[in-house]
Parts: C-alpha cells; structure tokens; sequence
C-alpha cells in the first residue's frame, strides 16, 4: 500500500498548473538606510526594552512597577494641595529625585546590567558589528536609550507635579521655573546614573553581578559621604560638608542643583556648596559622565568579533 | 541582471556613492537557474586577498595570504587556530591587517568596512542569540540593524525565516529551539538584508548528521535558488566536497591550496576496503594487495597508525570502474568484503600526496 501511493502523485499535478506552490526567493531592492538609522533602531530598541516593551511579561514588571512607585507620591502630594488648597507643593521640583533616590538606584541597577549584560552574555555583540554601525555608534545608542529612559521615570513625576500644581492654580511663574529647574536636575542625574551604571554592568557578562554591584556603588558612596558629612556636621567643620558631597552621584546632583539651580540641599544642616564650589560640582559631574563614555568605548573596542 | 552587476564592477573606481549599489537591481525575482548565474559572472572575484598578514605579539595569524574567490560557494578549510575567524575578521573590515590588502566585493576591507558589512552576511561560529525573544522579533531587529525600513525588515524576516525551514516556531522564544533550529536562526539573520555575500563560520558545528546534511543542502540553495556568493569555513574537508564550488586549505595562516572542488574530488576519493581472512588466503589483506597490484592499481597505504590499520587497505578511485574492479578481485579470491567505504579526510590527509616538503612545513595542521 505504501509503495502505491507515491505512484499515483505524478500524474496528480499535471491538472491544476495555476497553483502556486512557493514563490521563491526575491532580492531586496528597496532602500538601505545605512548606519544612523541603525543607531536609531538601536536606541529605540533599548529605550523600549528599559520598560519591558518587546520581551516577555516578566521583564516589564520591574521597571512598570518602579514607574509607578515614582509616580505615585507625586501624584498623592498634588491631591493633597489640590484639596488643602496648599500655598506651595509639599515639595520642590528640585529636591523629588533626591528623596526617591532608592527607586532611582534600584531601576539603574535592574535597566543598565538588562541593556548591556544580555548582549556580552549571549554574544549578541558581534552581530552588531558585523553590520554597519561601529563601536561608537554602540555605546552612545546604549548610553542615550538608558539616559532617556532615566529621564523618563525621573521627569514623569515633576510633570504629574507641575500639573497638579497648576491645576490648584499655584503661581505660574514659580511653578515653570521651578519645574524647568528640576528638568535641568534630573536630566543631568540621568546622565551621570546611566553612565555609571553601563560602565559597571558592561563589565561583567552576568546580569545578578552586575545588579549587585551598581547597587553597592550607589548605595555604599552615598552611605559614606552622608555619614562622613554628619560627622563634619557634628563637629561643626561645616566647610568641609561640601567637599565630602562630591563622593557620591547622588550628593553631586544635590551640590550642582543647590549652587546653580535654586535648590535647597539636602546637606546635613542644609549647607550646600558656594558658587566656587558649585562650579567644583559641574565640572566633575560633567567630568565623570564623560568618562563614564570614554571607559565604554574602552570596553567595547575589546569586545568586537 | 548579473550583467548589471558586471557594469558595476568594472565602474566601481567611479562609483562614489556607496548606497548605488543597493538601488539597482541585482538579480531577476523570481527563478534563476544557477547555470546563467555562472557563466556571466564567472570572471569577477567576489573576495580577493594579496599577501595578506595578519600578526600579533605572539602569533602570527595570517602570513602573507594571497587568493581570488569568485562567485559560487566556496569553503575555507583549516584545522582550529589555521587563521580561518581572523581572515573573516579582516573581510568584515573590523580588524586592520598588518600587512597587504584585501577586497571585499571590490571594495578596500581598510577604508570600506562599514559599505562591506552592509552588503555582507556574518553567522558566527559560536552561540549568538538572546533565549527570551522569539526568533521573528529578533531577526527583525537584526535587519533593522542592517538598515532596513520597518517594514522591509518585518517582510524580509518572514521570507528568510520561511526559506531556512522555520514556521509556527519562529513566534517562540528562542530559548526552547533545538541546535539545529537555533543554527536555522543564525543563518536568517546573516541572509535577512538579502547581502551578495554570506561569510558562515563553522554553521554545521554541533548539528547531527541528519541536521548537517539539511544545514549544507540550505548551503547550496543560498547560491542556487538566491543567488548569493557564500564562504563557509569548516575543520571537514569531506562535507565541503559536497556542498562546495571550489575550496580555499588554509594551515598556520599560509594557503595550502586552492582550486575547484572537481580536482580535490579526483586527488582525494580514496577507498577503505577491508576483506576477511579464509583459509587458502590467511592473510586476505595481502591477497588483495598483490591482486590489485597485479591489475595495476596504486595501493596508497595501509592506513598505518589508523585503529585496525593492518587491515585496512586504502586505495585512489578513478571512478566507478575501480570499484567494480575491487569487487571482482575480491570475489575471485573467494573472500568476504567487510566494508568498502569512501574514506572522509581530515585535511591533513589531502597532501599525503603532495610534496612532502610542504607538509612538514605545517606539521602541526590536523
């Protein structure tokens, strides 16, 4: 029987000629959009993957989760002035990321590791690189989509918080300018925490160390630079508070913002940097974010095929 | 339209804008017989390398490597460390060579790296994928990657996945893929910009028979049915033999040889033919030996240092007649024939006869 039945196929096909039964392979002739657009394609990759978007369910629960916990207490303090009928939000526009730092920290260390580990540990990396982006194009695409999705979940709550103020019908000119000055803040902290946070993931191929050791860095630099300050607070040599600040990214933000952008400091005894040493801040602020590049482009140079 | 293609070639000294390329058509939709493709485009080399070098510190990779790949399939054999992933590395553009210069589809690997690579395939030996995207959104990405519009990149995506053999499963998370599938995948995402050139390292690594024979049937068709040129690398001469136009042997980064793989057939098809022993011939091996010698045949032999080599006799085949002329030998010596096999080389044995001289020269290769 089995034989049988492959010796009445031929003449089958002999009827129906117009059946189409693969079309073959066709070329591509249409545009090839060359290497920014594929630096563009990776950005928006890695913007929408720092929110979950194209992975699994699993992945978006974090930084969904993290988003919302930044929102929330924004969203909470606009009610309340709203229905208090509150001269001046709870509080600044300037000083909100400074309080929700640990949010800040946790979304780096579970983002930055996400972006870049997954690439090293599954050797995606030299795909890359055998099309037409190069290294450079690489670490500024990886840099800017963690930068912008920082700014995203940092900016979201100063807007809820602009919103809402305008709603209770607060000042309008306090409030832009305020609002505008946490704009300048966050989008420099985003800057600095991406940065640093690519540099120590890129290095290790492993996401859990990578998440651990951008915790370590951000919580263990500003755990010491705040006990150090309270000590020098504690026995009243307040010039050195200042100085000590310039240890942690996140004490850097508060003195850049203190000296320049009308923020009260969140220093122990709420002494920020003068404007000597506020320009101290913008320069190893910039500094770091620039070597934070420069050692990306160090790693990656290495990694090739 | 490959004599399209030949225009441009002899233009390209004057074609400043890289994307012209792209723009014009290089081959008919549709079906093309592989027969056209052959005969017009025979003169143009796709790859050519002179006295390339390539040295490091301790190693020297490539030495003064020289030679002309044109279109067709072609494979690059040497054994691990012969300097096969360091010349792909140059081709791509992505490592300097020391010395000498190479071009890739006539343009310079030195100045041109980023216009070869987006006319180039690459599939990597090693593993290359993220297990938690499915298989479609990761080839999608990868297009885009090579410049291709949004849409362009979704339809190129289903039509290469759909020609290496992935279906209802390319929407799964890689993760869950067998070796072969996850090869399946490599191999889309090297072809899914339609590239004139696919460079494959090692894409039968790890794959069962069954698999390796489908991975170098798709081989063949990416020239074929799709026209596009294909290096393939491997450590086996005998599974390029079959899927191959001509093979480039590389050892210690210096060309052993290259030429079509119609005079490697004829050099290398060796038999392995082992008979029994019986008791008017008690050492059947040496009958046959002393037959075939008596009929003329060239004992290559007897596979010294080869497990069971005593008995094994290994002889070249000039084609069908030597082995009807083994089997009447050993039938008219009234003994029992084993096995009588197309022996698979290792690509040191390929210059057992050939000058000596160079084969010790690269000693270590095999």
């Amino acid at each position: 029987m089995a034989v049988e039945q492959p010796m009445r196929t031929p003449a089958a096909p002999s009827g129906d000629q117009t059946r189409i039964h693969n079309i073959g392979y066709r070329s591509y002739d249409g545009p090839r959009l060359g290497r920014s657009y594929a630096t563009r394609s990776l950005y928006s990759q890695s913007l929408r993957g720092s929110y979950g978007l194209g992975r699994s369910v699993k992945s978006k629960v974090l930084p969904m989760l993290l988003f919302v916990v930044m929102c929330v207490p924004a969203a909470i303090m606009v009610a309340v002035a709203v229905a208090t009928k509150a001269k001046d939000l709870p509080v600044d526009y300037t000083r909100y990321a400074i309080v929700m730092q640990a949010v800040i920290s946790l979304y780096v260390a579970s983002q930055a590791p996400q972006s870049v580990s997954r690439d090293l540990r599954f050797k995606t990396v030299p795909l890359y690189f055998s099309r037409p982006i190069e290294t450079a194009d690489y670490v500024r695409a990886k840099f800017a989509a963690l930068a912008s999705a920082l700014f995203i979940l940092t900016a979201a709550p100063l807007l809820v918080l602009y919103v809402g103020a305008l709603l209770a019908k607060l000042d309008f000119t306090d409030q832009t300018k305020g609002f505008a000055q946490g704009l300048v803040s966050v989008a420099l902290l985003s800057l600095l925490f991406a940065g640093l946070g690519l540099v120590i993931a890129s290095v290790t191929p492993r996401r859990g160390f990578g998440i651990a050791a951008v915790i370590a860095v951000l919580t263990i630099s500003y755990g010491a630079v705040s006990t150090l300050q309270a000590i020098a607070d504690a026995q009243t040599s307040t010039g050195s508070i200042a100085w000590i600040g310039l240890f942690s990214p996140i004490t850097l933000i508060d003195g850049v913002q203190s000296a320049f952008l009308g923020a009260s400091s969140a220093f122990p005894g709420g002494v920020g940097p003068t404007n000597g040493e506020g320009v101290v801040y913008v320069l190893v602020t910039l500094g770091l974010i620039a070597a934070c590049y420069g050692l990306m482009m160090r790693r990656y140079r290495k990694v090739g095929l | 339209m490959w004599t399209t293609g030949d225009a441009l070639f002899d233009l390209r000294g004057t074609l400043r804008d890289p994307y012209a390329w792209s723009l014009i058509p290089r081959r008919p939709c549709g079906v093309t017989t592989g027969v056209v493709q052959v005969t017009t485009f025979v003169d143009v080399t796709v790859i050519a390398t002179e006295s390339l070098s390539k040295r490091f510190p301790r190693v020297t990779a490539l030495d003064r490597l020289s030679v002309d790949v044109g279109p067709g399939v072609t494979g690059l054999v040497g054994a691990n460390g012969a300097g096969k992933s360091t010349l792909i590395k140059i081709l791509l553009g992505l490592s300097p060579a020391t010395e000498g210069r190479a071009e890739v589809l006539g343009l310079d690997v030195a100045t041109k790296g980023a216009a070869i690579r987006e006319r180039v395939g690459y599939m990597p030996e090693h593993d290359c994928l993220p297990p938690d995207v499915s298989a479609t959104e990761f080839v999608v990405h990868m297009a885009r990657m090579s410049g291709l519009p949004p849409t362009a990149a979704r339809e190129r995506t289903a039509d290469t996945l759909r020609h290496v053999g992935l279906y209802e499963e390319r929407y799964r998370p890689i993760g869950g893929y067998s070796t072969g599938m996850k090869q399946r995948v490599k191999l889309a995402q090297a072809l899914v910009h339609d590239p004139q050139l696919v460079l494959l390292d090692e894409p039968t690594n790890g794959l069962d028979p069954v698999g390796r024979d489908e991975m170098l049937g798709l081989i063949r068709r990416i020239y074929t049915d799709f026209g596009i040129s294909v290096l393939v690398t491997s450590h086996l001469l005998g599974e390029l033999e079959r899927t191959c136009d001509h093979v480039v042997v590389v050892d210690g980064g210096k060309l052993l040889r290259s030429s079509s793989t119609t005079d490697f057939t004829q050099i290398t098809t060796t038999l392995a033919i082992e008979v029994t022993d019986t008791d008017a011939h008690p050492d059947g091996t040496r009958a046959v030996r002393d037959a075939l010698h008596a009929r003329g045949m060239d004992i290559l032999d007897s596979g010294a240092g080869l497990p069971g080599a005593g008995h094994v006799l290994l002889l070249t085949a000039q084609g069908e007649e030597t082995y009807d002329l083994v089997r009447d030998v050993v039938a008219d010596l009234g003994l029992g024939l084993v096995r009588m096999e197309q022996r698979r080389h290792h690509i040191s044995e390929v210059f057992t006869n050939e000058d000596e001289q160079r084969k010790e020269a690269v000693g270590h290769g095999g």
